[in-house]
Order: C-alpha cells, then sequence, then structure tokens
C-alpha cells in the first residue's frame, strides 16, 4: 500500500476503534474514555501499520511487541486487538463484565496483550528487558512501549529511561501519549514535564516530537529507524484527551465519566458509527 | 554462602544459556567470575531495583530465566510492587537472590537489616520463598529454584558461614531436613540461626530436654507433613527465624497449626522491636535476644 492508501485505513480504524471504546465504556459503566480516545490513532497506526504482528500467532516469536503502560486505557486496547483479528469482536461486549477475560485494566490473558499493567511506570522497565532480549539474542523485532503524560511522574520510568540508552536498546520505541492532562488535573499544574523532548535528548535518546493524531507522521515516526544510532527512540505524540468526540475533547471529567445512552448516540454520530454496529 | 550459591548459578548457567544475571549495581568480589565467563548472560543495570525487576520481567517474556542479585531489602521491598505484579502475576522465571539477610549486616545499621522480607515475599503469589541454613543448603536448592520455572526468592547471609549439613545430605524444596530427633521440644528453624538452634539443643541436653532440630530451607513450599508430624510427637514447637517474631516463618507455621485445629504448645523465636536501631554484629545483635534455650524450656 502507498502511504495515502495506509493513512486511509489506518484512519478508519481509528475511527472503528473509538466508536468501540465508547460503546464499551457505555456498556460497562467503566471510566477512561478519555485515555482510550486521545491513544485511538497511535494504535490504529501501530496495529494497521507499523507493527510486525500475526492474530494467529500472537506468541510468534519474531512479532513486535507493545506495552501499554497506561493500562487504565484498556477497552482501546482490546478493540484493537478484536479488529486485528486476536479476539472476536462479540467479546468486546463482556468489557469489564463479571466473569469477563477483559479486565478493566489491560490484562495478559487476552491474546496479544504482552504485559498486564494497571499500576502506572511499570512497562517501560519491561519493554527495556524486552528490547535486551531482542539485542542479546541479535533478533530483529522491536519493543514498543505506550506510556501515559502523567505516569512520567514515577520514577521506575526514568530508572528505565536511564538504562535503555546506556545498554544501547536501539530497538526500544517509547510512545508517549501527551494529552496534557492527568488524574487530578492538568499535566502543567500538577506536574509540568515541560520541556519533555529535552529530558528525553538529555538522556541520549532520540527524540520524534508530533501531533499524535497525524497519521502520516505517526506512520513515519513508528517505522523510521532509530534517531541516534544505537540508542532508544521516544515518539512524543501531542494528542487531545478525549479526541473525536467533540464534547469529551480536552476535559479532565472523561478520564472518570462513562457516556450515558444519548450522549453515545451523539459520540458515534461524531465518529460516523451506527449505535448497533459491533 | 553468597560465593558458594553464585558459583552454583555460575554452573548452571553455563549449561543453560537461557539464564540470565542482573544486578542494581552490587556483588563487588562476588559477581566477578559470572560476568567475566558469561558476559552475554549478565547485566549490571545500575543503582535502580524497579526497573531491574521490569528488566527481568521483559527478559522472561521473551523467553530467558532471570536471577537477580542484591541487599535484602533493596531487591524485594524496594520493588515489591514490580514482583508482584510483573513478576509473580505473570508467573514468570525470576530468582531473586538477596544478601544480607537478618542481620548479616549488623554494623550496618537498619536500613540494611532484612527483617521482614520473607514474611512480604511468602505473601505473593507464585514465590518459592527459600532462606538456607548453610552453603550446602543454597547450593542444592539454587539448580532447583531454576529448574521450577517460577517466581523465587532464595535469601542468602553473607560470606563464611559454616557449613552445618554433611555433603551428602539431601536438600529438596519443600522439604525439612532433620538433624537430630528427640521428643520434649522440637525446634524448626529456617536460616543459617540452625547453627544456634543445635546449639540450644545441646544446652537443653544438658538440663535433661530432648530436643529435635529441623532446618526448613523453604517457607513456600511449606513442609506441612514435617510440622504435622513434629506436632504429634513433641510436647513443644519453637520456630526460630533470623527475621521478626511476626509474620514470617514462625506465623506461617502458627497459620497451618491453627487451621489444622492442632493444639500444642508452640512460640515464634525471631527479632523483636526492641532491636530496632542497634547497633553491633550479627552476633551481638542475636545475643541480645532471649536465648533460644531459655525461651525453649520456659515454653515447656
Amino acid at each position: 500500500m502507498d502511504a495515502m492508501t495506509t493513512n486511509f485505513a489506518t484512519q478508519v480504524l481509528a475511527a472503528r476503534l473509538r466508536a468501540h471504546a465508547v460503546r464499551m465504556t457505555n456498556a460497562a459503566r467503566a471510566s477512561h474514555i478519555g485515555s482510550c480516545l486521545s491513544m485511538a490513532d497511535i494504535l490504529a497506526v501501530l496495529y494497521g501499520a507499523a507493527m510486525r504482528t500475526d492474530p494467529a500467532r500472537p506468541d510468534w516469536a519474531d512479532r513486535d511487541r507493545l506495552v501499554v503502560s497506561k493500562g487504565h486505557a484498556a477497552a482501546i486496547v482490546y478493540a484493537v486487538l478484536a479488529e486485528q483479528g486476536f479476539i472476536e469482536i462479540d467479546e468486546l461486549k463482556t468489557y469489564a463484565q463479571n466473569g469477563s477475560r477483559l479486565a478493566g485494566h489491560v490484562t495478559k490473558t487476552v491474546p496479544g496483550v504482552e504485559l498486564s499493567t494497571g499500576s502506572l511506570g511499570h512497562g517501560l522497565p519491561v519493554a527495556a528487558g524486552m528490547a535486551l532480549a531482542a539485542k542479546r539474542g541479535q533478533a530483529d523485532w522491536r519493543a514498543f512501549c505506550i506510556v501515559s503524560d502523567g505516569e512520567l511522574d514515577e520514577g521506575s520510568n526514568w530508572e528505565a529511561i536511564q538504562f535503555a540508552q546506556h545498554a544501547r536498546l536501539d530497538s526500544l520505541v517509547c510512545i508517549v501519549d501527551y494529552n496534557k492532562i492527568q488524574s487530578f488535573g492538568s499535566v502543567a499544574e500538577v506536574s509540568d514535564l515541560h520541556p519533555l523532548a529535552d529530558k528525553f535528548r538529555a538522556f541520549n535518546w532520540g527524540v520524534h516530537e508530533i501531533d499524535g493524531h497525524d497519521h502520516g507522521a505517526l506512520l513515519a515516526a513508528l517505522t523510521a529507524p532509530p534517531v541516534l544510532p544505537t540508542r532508544p527512540t521516544v515518539v512524543i505524540c501531542h494528542t487531545v484527551k478525549g479526541k473525536g468526540v467533540s464534547f469529551m475533547e480536552d476535559k479532565l471529567a472523561w478520564h472518570y465519566k462513562n457516556p450515558d445512552d444519548d450522549q453515545v448516540i451523539a459520540a458515534l454520530a461524531e465518529l460516523g458509527a451506527e449505535l448497533g454496529e459491533a | 554462602m553468597r560465593n558458594e550459591t553464585i558459583a552454583a548459578l555460575t554452573s548452571y548457567a553455563r549449561e543453560h544459556s537461557d539464564v540470565m544475571l542482573l544486578t542494581a549495581d552490587l556483588g563487588y568480589s562476588v559477581l566477578e567470575q559470572f560476568a567475566d565467563e558469561l558476559p552475554d548472560q549478565y547485566c549490571n543495570v545500575g543503582v535502580c531495583e524497579q526497573a531491574m525487576v521490569g528488566i527481568a520481567a521483559g527478559l522472561a517474556l521473551s523467553g530467558k530465566r532471570v536471577a537477580l542479585y542484591s541487599i535484602a531489602n533493596f531487591p524485594t521491598l524496594r520493588c515489591l510492587e514490580q514482583l508482584r505484579n510483573d513478576v509473580c502475576y505473570h508467573d514468570l522465571p525470576v530468582t531473586v537472590i538477596s544478601v544480607g539477610g537478618g542481620l548479616a549486616y549488623g554494623p550496618q545499621g537498619y536500613t540494611h537489616h532484612g527483617l521482614e522480607d520473607l514474611g512480604i515475599m511468602a505473601a505473593l503469589p507464585n514465590m518459592a520463598v527459600t532462606c538456607p541454613a548453610d552453603p550446602h543448603e543454597a547450593e542444592e536448592l539454587l539448580p532447583q529454584l531454576m529448574d521450577r520455572r517460577g517466581p523465587a526468592y532464595l535469601r542468602l547471609g553473607r560470606a563464611g558461614e559454616p557449613v552445618i549439613h554433611d555433603g551428602g545430605t539431601p536438600v529438596t524444596l519443600g522439604k525439612a531436613v532433620t538433624l537430630r530427633q528427640g521428643s520434649d521440644v522440637a525446634l524448626l528453624a529456617t536460616g543459617p540461626i540452625l547453627g544456634r538452634a543445635l546449639a540450644a539443643a545441646d544446652e537443653l541436653a544438658e538440663a535433661g530436654i530432648s530436643a529435635s532440630v529441623v532446618s526448613f530451607p523453604a517457607i513456600t513450599p511449606l513442609d506441612e507433613d514435617c510440622i504435622a508430624s513434629l506436632a504429634a510427637g513433641h510436647r513443644a514447637l519453637l520456630t526460630i527465624e533470623e527475621h521478626s517474631a511476626q509474620g514470617g516463618f514462625g506465623s506461617r507455621v502458627a497459620d497451618l497449626l491453627m487451621d489444622a485445629g492442632t493444639h500444642v504448645r508452640f512460640a515464634k523465636w525471631g527479632t523483636t522491636p526492641q532491636l530496632r536501631g542497634q547497633v553491633g554484629s550479627q552476633a551481638w545483635l542475636l545475643d541480645q535476644l532471649t536465648p533460644i534455650a531459655a525461651r525453649a524450656k520456659a515454653l515447656l
């Protein structure tokens, strides 16, 4: 596929992921829809174009790995796994229901999930361990890790950021979903990360800083060779919390609220999806 | 016993190329042979225990078996949630090897006293928790923990502990080792404090009290059959550990006895809050506690 066709395909996928996440959080009365929507485009480009995966073989040794460290964005992770064929789309209806394997935080019992997460600051060290395994084994797969901006407050991330550059983990790609809103307020108010790119540069990481909703920019950054030879790469994605549903965009409340039925209808209309559609 | 353990690990890793050793920058004069001989299987990650456990989980999820090395509280309490979520929840083959268990680093102060680690590690799911008494137990346990391919904790003292068992003594994960057979009181010990338990048994014998001495190299899995048999065959049981008397080996044994409805005189010998903040050699600190023999006599 050429770049334009790929972009169209991943944009269609992203819209479907958003619609799934809206329906799932409504049905489960679950939180974190804003966090899901801000990373819909990132997931769509990763699974739709950038990563080497095979839904028929979730444990394929040579697959690229994705650790979703912001495990609270579980709904949209399960949605992309369903759209890719790792699980049945129909299973998404069980999200966070009694007895379901689709827990409210990303859980490894779901095919395609690499790591159970939910407590922040766990994913990047694990992804670094995966990249170290690839390096020691001369394997060519890559280890991606999506972190939220708020979770960069956790010191364990910075331990991993320091380690990964020293260990020359050039197959490690950290993706920051920088939607500027964390759990209890804006990032600027709670614990300002600015200048985030400079922080990573000072740690000897290669840096891409892009619009995290621009599929062309995402595809270019996520498929590029390391910015700095032998060093890990960060893709700082400037995103909007709640992106794609106008009344959810850039609002802290949608970290917690779930959309009621009327809001689902309005959201799906904006996303071009049908209410009853799976 | 740390040197014998690392020698056993080196030997095991030589035969199994999937085994890796990580350290959070500790192990001077201990890990060099492994690092020099097996550089592709070794990594010093720097002073970062949380990341070390996460990195170990990532390696394990990618097909490696990983041993971690650090001092008592650092690879256990500092990174407790990484052990719980990343390692134990995923049931990954990661063995935490700690040195300085109990009061081994006595003069270094309270930060270096490992007094809660056994109880906390034993609370984690899927975790084998071991506390060898001497270099022989440690050498025998290490390959069993690696073969087991699950989360494990191997709590060591430091260097120079005396060999208690003779080399032919079988040591099996989850099985206790009986050193003396008596009839009045059973001394159930875990870790190098076994040496003091044996000395206490000698002292009790002089007072006409017949004591069994049994070593428990593992707290999880616990040799429940042995404990039931000891309870049936003695007037009293005394658990002995170089660890807080609350929440550790003794508490596990007490749980077991209560759950089984076993009525037997029972006490736990371990460290007390009065030791907190005290500075001194391991032997001096242990001497501040009520002697084991006196505690056993009081129990009878």
